[in-house]
Parts: structure tokens; C-alpha cells; sequence
């Protein structure tokens, strides 16, 4: 038995796959899902650039084995728009040019998401350490932490 | 060339949403990593876990015999190039006969699926004959120290010093004698800095694709795409024409990505396989075996009269660039006192080998650790003499006019003007808490300029396509599509620029320098006058006029005078629509090699608190000043200034290359080799100056790297303010505090 | 390498036993993934124990908390009563890692993982906590600071494994603390760290502490010599200071590339100070 058969939903959408045992759920998302916005950048947890959430946790997925996605919802950066309307994280980003070279940013708008549902009024600071776990290394996180709050007030309706 | 800096922007200084934006924003953008290609196979690749090594012999006959592995390579498998710099660089990508370093590679599988290639590794058997081993720049400078490369030393070594030291620079001009002769004070500091890494979040990642017909297709993340194709072709022993490079968008790079690593050998992996090979570098192969930048140990003198006058500095440079030669130390050379009107100035730089991996560029190469040295012995004097340390840099700052300490005289420059704001600023008298203290520092980069190519097509409905050859790492498309938009007098949204391959647009050199903004966007205007000129042509044709009284004014041509005739202004969309019938397609074009690029100056102002007990140390408040010349995107200029000053945070506080006595590195990951996260950030607030760079049309100068130069300083005077004895060795961390107070008995 | 996601504790603990390779269980997998990816261990089996019932859950169990060892950091932090009576405890679980690590990381795995600078484990420590073992011949129960044994081994024999930690019923007028000392303000590796647990009777006087000193030896420091500069004392400036003279006497750390042996002593006495401090403060003293 060298692979895995495995039953899980995506983005809304049931998919089955079939993985190694030891295999990543960022690699099944990248390398067998097609699903490449999940982004490898350490793969020890360190810089969060593959943040996903799985069953609306968020979770780095280069630590959570695809085997374990087993009747699971996973949620990805490729699920974030509605369709052609993007969500007001990513909208913001954009305008709050939150973003340099891009490579963070799926980890980053995935794992703000996460915190905006539970926290809708975050202050800057529960921002910066929510985010703590995602490495930016071109902005010095100061457009992403105002692109956040633009995106909370948005959301809240102010 | 005549900036014009009373002209009324339409579109330069606002803030249009980048072109780019909703792909990086959903996923979409396709970065090195994301690319596949029909029966792909996966690269990996074998390093050495010896710091210095003869290679005895390397046995790959069970990896081969492995299911699923197509293919393995060695240094054998690779040619001599006739140039020596390209040379060393394929000697980094894959080890011949020696190891150098710990995270050399020694051979590379390819097979079926990841996995496969990582079992077929394990299954190379090399045997290595251990030599003695360096890896701290003045243990390696000294006598008696283990000689990495005998053939490289410098043509005079001073007494007492090894083969290891390979390059040899001076600058300066006046009587260091006389002017120290002139002081009041004279500091004398010697320093260190650890090498520290780009940090980039995207590895290393390529996919290549050799045809048995010597063509050859590469996709990779890269600053330069032109350059990777040179240092390729002529490692694959190819013409540059049947190698064809696509830049895939890049996840930073900060310089690291201006060089090569498992291009080449994805290239013969695909060579030998007969099909496209994928490599994706693991972040441990990152710190490995990717270029981090100097290390350095530096001694600086400086004099200094009563009232804050420098009458004489000078300063010896000491870096190491990892085993093979570099001349980065060249460029610390020449920015250490580039801020500065010294009436006596000398800096000595020397390279030394030691066994860690070849350096690659990191923003503003040579210059943060070079200045670091110089603005911290100009704080102790500031000090020592009860001066304000602004005052100083105030009192002593280059201007127009100035000789610089590397050689050329300064034209229009913003350093005083950036100082006074600086002054200026309510930061600067901002009320300080408990265990808090201020510093600050002047930083400063030369910009690059260089060989640009840019393209831009009018299509039949008006609007505009650009291809330019520089990949877009931080906004650059919507900044040249911007200068396109105003030349042109056309909105940006009728803009597109897009990132040609190697074979679409004459040669670009790599984004690097800080150049794209300006060179290419100095390429880009002269392309759309180029093609105003062509489309000037056509409505004269029209109207049946002389070329020469048609003028071009907000997207359309007009008669320049009621002379010339009585016409309605002729927009871009009625010229494009006619093109067919006027003389065909309306393009135009630019090739130059950019000169004038125009210096930018910076100075930082950095709030610390250090915790008295454990020396821990936070950044309470940070601002930036920096002279843009003209700022394109104003937020991704702010952007620059503050990614820039981070990096040279966490320079200052934490981040450094640890090896081991056995010459192994100890942090090759993120959980040990510490970037700043954003809790430890306070917002950086950015400053813009915006002093014209005579050099440019719109008066651009580059930002992307003063940036970096002055925050070790900063951060370094903060703290040393702070725990009242003088930091001198980065990153100032904790410990270094601690045995530093200890050492002063505080 | 198998994956099995075992459905019992005994069948957990079976396949764990039965396997003649290296056995692993897969928790919250934050640390044995990254070690898999590196390659410093290849287990021919992983057992996963969240498919496990009651290994997902907080109970309330004798005035005290049982904690399934499958449970999260994010679900613990979300449990409002544990939160107010083991402050010290959570806090220790809940500066492992990131956020994201959080979603996974289990005080078990921190402990099992047996590093000398897990943080989750001095707090525990001082909170009094054990553990209950699952083996191939039934449950056993034994306290937190008997199972790491050296950096990376546990006392757990083939086949044990962690079902649950136990934090009992906290006394009246106690309170816990924990702190670290890293370099950045998160995502590092504690340079050194303290775990104090304070009970006073009802004049403020302290009848009872306990100190676990993290980071400054092969494992958690308990710190009986520590805890007793405290016990009879108000807890006031005179026995903080003998606290920290204490803790830093009592610490035997190395060098390394996080810190240096000198520093490291003396910044576990200032840590043990500080939560020495909050923890008389959480108590009401």
C-alpha cells in the first residue's frame, strides 16, 4: 500500500486524491490538486506562507499531512474571492499596496481572514502577533498591518 | 539631459493599484516554483556536509539503478569555462574536486516524482578527504591560516597576513596626516558584522527543458533573467540565442536572486534525462548554499574638531564573501564615508576567503556594514564632545559640489535636505520613556543605471503595450506603466506592461542596484517619445503638414501653431485606428546603457527600549527619510523604505550566519536565523524627499537600497545609548548586551 | 512510511507496539513532520490519535481539568474556565509557535518532544499536572517532569503513549505563572523560562510553590531549592531576590547558538522573579 486514498472538500468542492503516506497536504495542493497560491517557504512551520484552514482552523499546511485531510473542509487562497469579487482582505491589499513581490500574501490574506472572523476589531498589535507567524520580507508589515485594518473596517461596515 | 521638475504630473505620484495585484492576491501569480511541464521530472540535489573536503571519489551506480531515476549528474558532467568569474560560479552550482563549504553540492539526481530523487541521494556513495577549515574572517586573514584557494591571493599581502586575502581596493583623497593633525578628538573603533542572508520567502526554483536538438527553454526566479541565460549558456557550453530564460514572478530576491544555483544543473539533469527536470530549492538549502552577504571585521578612525568639524577619517575593511573571491568590500570602501565633506579621507578594503558559500549581492552591498563602522564613531564623538549628533552629520554633510571619498564630485544631492527634515521632525524631539534611547545614522548607495531595452507597441485601439526585460519585484510594472501613461498623455489603465523573455527584447541587465525605476522608466519615456515622434509623423501625413509643426500635447497630436494649419488635436485612439493605412504598426523603442542614475542619501531615526534586566531589546519608533528624486508610486516608494529599513533591523538585532567549530552552519532555517516578525515592528513612518536626479526625465532616483544602509547604525547608537557602553559587533543580541554591561561594570 | 489514524487507545497503542520499526504518534504533528521533512528521524509508522474519542476534549474532572492529547493550543485557549484557573499553564502552551502552529500543537507533543526549552512543560510542572500513559497493558498515570528523561527521550516505554494530561483542582488563593525569554517578541525557541506556582493562606503568607526552570538544563529544572526561598515569606522584594539568586544558582545551561551559559543563568533568575511576581499577584496576595 504505497499510496493513500483520500476523501476530503476544497474550497467547497468534494475531491478525492490520492497521496504518499508522508506527504504534505501543501504538496498534495500544489503537486496534485493544481492548487499552487499555497506557497512553500520553509516547510517547518516557520514562515506561514502555506497557511490554509482546515475545518476553519488555521493551520500551516506543510504540517498537516494529506492522509489527515480524510472528510475534511480545507480552504484555500484560490477559495478567498467570490468568484470574480474579491474578498475586502484581498481588495485591500492591493490598495493599500500591502504587497511587494506577492510570495507571502496568499499565507497572509488566508491567515487574516481567519483572524477577522474572530475578531473583528482587532487593534494593531493582536494584528502583529496574530500575523507573527507569517514572514514578510519586503514590506516591514507596515502596509499589511494598515491593509487589515482597512479590510476590518470594510467588513464592520464602517 | 533637462529634468523637468515644474512639469504638472498627471499620473507620476499618484497611487494607481499595481497591474499585478488581483494574481498575487488570489493565488493566480505563477512564481518559480508553480510552473510544470508534460512528463516533468524532479530534481534534487547531494551536498556536502564537510566544510573544506577533497572529493575522493563519487559512486552513483546504485542511485542510477533506482526505479524512476532518469538521471544523475557531477561535477564531471560539466565543462571548463574560459572565464574565470563563470568558473567560479558553476564550481558554486556544482563541486568538482573539492568541496568549500558545508552545503557544497556533489551530485544531483532526477526522477519521477520528488520523493524517488530524495531515496536515489541517500543511495550516492562519496568519500571525502577532510582539510583543515575557516570560516571567521580574521582567523582567515591571519598567518597560519588553513589556505582555501593558494592560486587567488592578491599580488602583496601585508606581513602576517595569508593567501586567503584575494582582493585589494583603496580610496580617498587629502593628508590623513595633516587632518588628523587638525583634531580635537580622535575615536579609533574596530568592529564586526555577521553575514546575513536576503531571507527571501520564495526558495530558489527553476524548471528546464532541454531539447535533444540544443535548444533549451528555462523558467526560474530570478532578478535577471539575461544574466542567467549568459552564466548558462556558457556553463551548458550553448549559444546564447538557443537558451531561451522567462522570468517567473519573483518572491523577493533583495539581491539574492542575481546569480545562479540549480539552473545549470536542472539544465543538465534535463540534458542527460531527455526531459524537463524541476528543482525547488528546501529553505535549508537556502541558507546552505544561496549567497548570504559579508561578513566583515572593520577598524575606523576618525578626528574630529571641538565644534563637530571632521578633519580626517579612514577606514579598513575586512570582509569575506565566502570561498571564492568577491569585490563587495569594494563598494563598503566607497560608501563608508560617501556621506560625508571630508577634507581627509583613506578606506582600505581587503577580501578574504573563508569556507562558507559564495556571496551574493544583499541591497546596497557593502555599504550597511561599511557605514555601520563610520556613523557609530561619529555618535561616540557627538557624545564625548556634548553634541548633537544631527547637528554633526548636519555640520559635515556632502553637497552639491563635494568630492566624494570614493572619487567623483556630487552634482545636485539631497543629504542636507533630508537632514534638516530629519531635524525637523517631530520624532527628532519626541519625549523618551524609561530604558529608551535614540539614534540615528545617514545612509547612502550609489544607484546602478545600465543597458536597458524597452518596447512599447500602440495597438489599433490606442492603448498601449510595454515589454520591458526587468522582472517586476515590488511594483516596477506599474511605475513604468505610469511614466509610459505620462509621457503619453494617456490614462494608465490604457497601459499594460509586460516582462519579456530573453528572446522577445533586446538585453536588459538584472534588476539590481536600484536601477528598474529609473533606467528602464528613463528607457520607457524615451520609447514613448519615440513613438509620439512616429505617431506625429502620421497625423502630419494626414493633415497633409510638415512633420515638424506637429507637436504632442495630453494623448493626441496637434498643430504646434496656428501656422501650421487649422486641425483639431488628433488623439492617440484616431492615429492608432489609422495606422493601417498611414505606413503600418506604430512602435517604439529604446536602447540604452543608462548613465546618470543619481545618488540617494537616507537617514533613519530609531527609538529603542533594552530591558534592563534581560537586554532585550524593542523598536518603539521608526522613521525613515530618503531623497526619491521623484517619487513614481508614492506607496511603493514608502514600501522600499520600509522593507529596507526591516531588513536592516533585523541586521542590527538579530540575524547572522552561526557556524560551529566544525564549520558547519547552525541556523539554516527561519525558527534560527531570526527575520523580524511583525510583532516585533512598530509602524515605520517614511519620509519621502523628493531632490531631483538630473539624470532622469522626471528626476527619478532609485530607493530600493539606501534603505538597508542606515538602520545598523541606528539601531546600534539606540542601544548603546540606552545601556550606556558601545555596541561594536552585530547583531547586537542579548547576550552580547548582557557580557557588554558586564564588561563595563553596569 | 505507513499512516494509520488508529480509531482506540489500545489500538493505538498496539500498532504502536507491534511495529518493529520506528513507531511514532502523530499529534499535532508541529515538530515530527518538521523533523520527517529534514530527515532526523524516518519512522516506518505513524499512528495518528485525533481519530481517538475523548482525545479531542477538555473535561472537568475532580475540581480539576483532563486534557485530551489530541487538543489544540487553539482550542485550549478558547476554554474560558481552564483559562482563568491555569493561566501560568495555557500561557506556556500558547507561546509554542504561531498562530498557525497553534491550530495544531498539542501540550502533549510539546512534552513527548521532550526538548529542554518545550514550553509548555514548566508551567505544567509547577501547576502539579501528570499524565496519563496508554500502554499495551493498560493505563498508568505519573507527573510531567518524569517523562522527558534527556533532550528528545522519554521515559515512555514501546507501545505507551500520552492519552491525557491532568491539571488538578487549583487551591484556594494560588495562582500560576510563566515566562520566556527569546530574542524576537514570538516564533523563537526559549533562550530560558520559568514556570512558578504560588499558594498563600489567608494573611498572604505563601504555604506553598513550586518553580520549573526551562532552557537551563538537559530537562526542566523542578526547583525544590528555588521554591522554598519563597514558602513562609510574603513573597516580598527580600524573597524575590532569594528567588532569583536561586533559580540562577540552581541553573546548569550551556552555550549554544540561542544563548550563551552566562546569560542564560542570569536571565532564568530574572524570569523566575517576574513570574514569582505575577503569580502572587494572580493568587490575590
Amino acid at each position: 500500500m504505497s499510496t493513500i486514498h483520500v476523501s476530503t472538500t476544497i474550497n467547497g468542492a468534494p475531491t478525492d486524491f490520492v497521496c504518499e503516506h508522508d506527504e504534505t497536504l501543501l504538496d498534495v495542493l500544489r503537486n496534485r490538486i493544481g492548487l499552487t497560491g499555497s506557497k512553500e517557504g520553509c516547510s517547518s512551520g516557520d514562515c506561514g506562507a502555506c497557511s490554509v484552514t482546515v475545518n476553519g482552523r488555521l493551520v500551516c499546511s506543510c504540517l498537516v499531512l494529506g492522509a489527515e485531510a480524510q472528510d475534511a473542509e480545507v480552504h484555500t487562497i484560490e477559495g478567498m474571492a467570490d468568484g470574480p469579487t474579491l474578498h475586502p482582505l484581498q481588495k485591500a491589499f492591493i490598495e493599500h499596496a500591502a504587497l511587494q513581490c506577492g510570495f507571502c500574501t496568499p499565507g497572509i490574506l488566508v491567515a487574516a481572514e481567519a483572524l477577522l472572523k474572530e475578531k473583528p476589531e482587532p487593534t494593531d498589535e493582536e494584528v502583529r502577533y496574530w500575523l507573527a507567524g507569517n514572514l514578510c520580507r519586503c514590506t516591514g508589515y507596515d502596509k499589511i498591518v494598515r491593509a487589515v485594518q482597512a479590510a476590518a473596517a470594510e467588513m464592520r461596515g464602517v | 539631459m533637462t529634468t523637468d521638475t515644474k512639469r504638472n504630473f498627471k499620473v507620476v505620484g499618484t497611487r494607481p493599484n499595481r497591474p499585478d495585484g488581483v494574481d498575487k492576491v488570489t493565488g493566480r501569480a505563477m512564481y518559480g516554483a508553480d510552473a510544470t511541464a508534460p512528463g516533468m521530472l524532479w530534481g534534487k540535489v547531494l551536498r556536502s556536509p564537510h566544510p573544506h573536503a577533497e572529493i575522493v571519489s563519487i559512486d552513483t551506480s546504485e542511485a542510477m539503478k533506482l526505479p524512476g531515476v532518469q538521471a544523475v549528474v557531477t561535477g564531471a558532467d560539466f565543462g571548463d569555462p574560459e572565464s574565470l568569474f563563470v568558473s567560479d560560479v558553476q564550481e558554486h552550482c556544482m563541486a568538482k574536486d573539492r568541496v568549500y563549504y558545508d552545503g557544497h553540492a556533489v551530485a544531483a539526481v532526477a526522477a519521477t516524482s520528488a520523493s524517488t530523487a530524495a531515496k536515489a541521494l541517500k543511495l550516492i556513495k562519496i568519500v571525502y578527504k577532510p582539510l583543515p577549515h575557516v570560516t571567521d574572517v580574521d582567523a582567515a586573514f591571519a598567518h597560519g591560516a588553513p589556505v582555501i584557494m593558494h592560486h587567488r591571493a592578491f599580488e602583496i599581502l601585508p606581513p602576517g597576513t595569508s593567501a586567503n586575502a584575494t582582493n585589494f581596493c583603496e580610496f580617498g583623497h587629502g593628508d590623513l596626516h595633516e587632518g588628523f593633525a587638525k583634531a580635537d578628538l580622535i575615536v579609533e573603533r574596530s568592529f564586526r558584522t555577521a553575514a546575513t542572508h536576503q531571507g527571501y520567502i520564495e526558495p530558489n526554483a527553476c524548471l528546464a527543458s532541454y531539447s535533444s536538438d540544443g535548444r533549451a527553454d528555462l523558467w526560474c526566479c530570478t532578478q535577471g533573467h539575461y544574466h542567467v541565460r549568459d552564466l548558462c549558456a556558457q556553463i551548458m557550453g550553448m549559444e546564447a540565442a538557443q537558451l531561451r530564460v522567462t522570468a517567473s514572478e519573483i518572491g523577493g530576491g533583495f539581491g539574492g536572486k542575481t546569480s545562479i544555483y540549480v539552473e545549470p544543473v536542472a539544465l543538465m539533469l534535463s540534458k542527460k534525462s531527455g526531459r524537463p527536470v524541476k528543482m525547488v530549492m528546501s529553505r535549508e538549502e537556502v541558507f546552505r548554499a544561496t549567497g548570504p552577504t559579508i561578513s566583515s571585521s572593520m577598524d575606523v578612525k576618525i578626528g574630529m574638531t571641538k565644534d563637530g568639524r571632521m578633519t580626517a577619517g579612514q577606514a579598513v575593511i575586512r570582509a569575506s564573501g565566502g570561498a571564492w573571491p568577491s569585490g563587495t568590500m569594494e563598494m563598503g570602501a566607497q560608501a563608508a564615508f560617501a556621506c560625508y565633506d571630508m577634507p581627509a579621507v583613506k578606506t582600505i578594503g581587503w577580501n578574504v576567503l573563508t569556507n562558507r558559500p559564495k556571496e551574493s549581492a544583499y541591497r546596497a552591498p557593502g555599504a550597511p556594514t561599511a557605514i555601520f563602522g563610520v556613523e557609530s564613531v561619529i555618535d561616540e564623538m557627538s557624545q564625548k564632545l556634548g553634541l548633537d549628533p544631527l547637528e554633526v552629520r548636519i555640520l559635515n554633510a556632502a553637497d552639491a559640489g563635494t568630492l566624494s571619498s570614493y572619487g567623483p564630485t556630487f552634482n545636485q544631492i539631497g543629504l542636507k535636505a533630508t537632514l534638516e527634515a530629519a531635524k525637523n521632525h517631530p520624532h527628532y524631539k519626541a519625549p523618551l520613556g524609561p530604558n529608551q534611547a535614540r539614534g540615528l545614522s545617514c545612509g547612502f548607495w550609489f544607484n546602478f543605471g545600465g543597458n536597458t531595452s524597452v518596447s512599447l507597441a500602440v495597438n489599433t485601439d490606442g492603448t498601449v503595450n510595454i515589454t520591458e526585460g526587468n522582472p517586476d519585484i515590488g511594483g516596477s510594472r506599474a511605475s513604468i506603466g505610469m511614466m509610459a501613461a505620462e509621457e503619453l498623455g494617456i490614462p494608465f489603465a490604457d497601459v499594460r506592461t509586460i516582462i519579456g523573455d530573453t528572446a522577445s527584447i533586446g538585453h536588459n541587465d538584472t534588476t539590481d542596484g536600484s536601477r528598474v525605476t529609473f533606467a528602464v522608466g528613463l528607457a520607457t519615456i524615451r520609447a514613448a517619445r519615440d513613438a509620439i515622434q512616429k505617431m506625429c509623423h502620421r497625423a502630419a501625413q494626414i493633415w497633409d503638414i510638415d512633420p515638424d509643426a506637429v507637436e504632442w500635447e495630453d494623448g493626441a497630436a496637434k498643430p504646434s501653431g496656428p501656422n501650421a494649419g487649422q486641425f483639431p488635436p488628433m488623439t492617440i485612439k484616431e492615429i492608432a485606428a489609422n495606422a493601417f493605412r498611414t505606413g503600418g504598426p506604430i512602435a517604439g523603442h529604446h536602447e540604452v546603457n543608462a548613465d546618470g542614475a543619481g545618488v540617494s542619501f537616507g537617514v533613519h531615526i530609531a527609538d529603542v527600549e533594552v530591558d534592563p534586566e534581560t537586554a532585550h531589546t524593542l523598536i518603539k519608533r521608526y522613521t525613515v527619510f530618503q531623497d526619491a528624486g521623484k517619487a513614481v508610486h508614492p506607496s511603493y516608494v514608502e514600501g522600499q523604505m520600509q522593507g529596507g529599513a526591516v531588513q536592516g533591523i533585523g541586521w542590527a538585532l538579530n540575524e547572522e550566519y552561526i557556524y560551529g567549530a566544525d564549520g558547519r552552519l547552525q541556523n539554516a532555517g527561519f525558527l534560527d536565523y531570526r527575520i523580524p516578525v511583525a510583532s516585533d515592528l512598530p509602524m515605520i513612518d517614511a519620509v519621502i524627499l523628493e531632490i531631483p536626479n538630473p539624470g532622469h526625465p522626471y528626476g527619478v532616483r532609485g530607493v530600493g537600497e539606501t534603505g538597508i544602509v542606515p538602520p545598523l547604525a541606528a539601531v546600534a547608537n539606540a542601544v548603546t545609548r540606552a545601556v550606556g557602553t558601545r555596541m561594536t559587533d552585530l547583531p547586537i543580541s542579548p547576550p552580547k548586551i548582557m557580557a557588554a554591561k558586564a564588561a563595563a561594570g553596569k | 512510511m505507513r499512516y494509520v489514524a488508529a480509531t482506540t487507545a489500545e489500538e493505538a497503542s498496539a500498532l504502536l507496539a507491534a511495529e518493529t520499526g520506528l513507531a511514532k504518534v502523530l499529534g499535532g504533528g508541529t515538530d515530527i513532520l518538521v523533523q520527517m521533512r529534514a530527515g532526523m528521524v524516518e519512522p516506518a509508522l505513524l499512528v495518528d490519535i485525533k481519530k481517538i474519542p475523548g482525545l479531542r476534549e477538555i473535561k472537568s474532572e475532580a475540581g480539576g481539568f483532563r486534557i485530551g492529547a489530541g487538543v489544540s493550543g487553539a482550542e485550549l485557549m478558547r476554554h474560558s474556565a481552564f483559562a482563568t484557573t491555569w493561566p501560568g499553564a495555557l500561557e506556556g502552551f500558547n507561546l509554542i509557535g504561531s498562530t498557525q502552529v497553534q491550530g495544531r500543537a498539542t501540550m502533549a507533543g510539546n512534552l513527548c518532544n521532550a526538548s529542554p526549552a518545550g514550553d509548555a512543560v514548566p508551567g505544567l510542572v509547577a501547576a502539579g499536572a501528570t499524565v496519563r500513559i496508554q500502554g499495551p497493558k493498560g493505563q498508568r498515570d505519573c507527573p510531567i517532569e518524569d517523562v522527558p528523561v534527556s533532550p528528545g527521550k522519554t521515559s515512555l516505554a514501546k507501545g505507551e503513549f500520552i492519552t491525557s494530561i491532568f491539571l488538578p483542582a487549583k487551591p484556594a488563593r494560588t495562582g500560576d505563572a510563566y515566562l520566556r525569554f527569546i530574542p524576537r517578541t514570538e516564533m523563537d525557541i526559549a533562550v530560558a523560562s520559568a514556570g512558578v506556582c504560588l499558594t498563600f493562606d489567608a494573611s498572604g503568607t505563601c504555604t506553598a510553590a513550586r518553580v520549573a526552570l526551562g532552557a537551563v538544563a538537559p530537562t526542566v529544572i523542578v526547583a525544590h531549592d528555588a521554591a522554598k526561598t519563597l514558602i513562609g515569606t510574603k513573597v516580598d522584594a527580600a524573597a524575590l531576590d532569594a528567588l532569583q539568586a536561586a533559580a540562577t544558582a540552581l541553573a546548569r545551561p550551556i552555550s549554544d547558538k540561542r544563548g550563551t551559559a552566562d546569560y542564560r543563568r542570569e536571565t532564568v533568575g530574572v524570569l523566575a522573579r517576574r513570574a514569582a511576581q505575577i503569580a502572587k499577584t494572580r493568587a490575590g496576595a
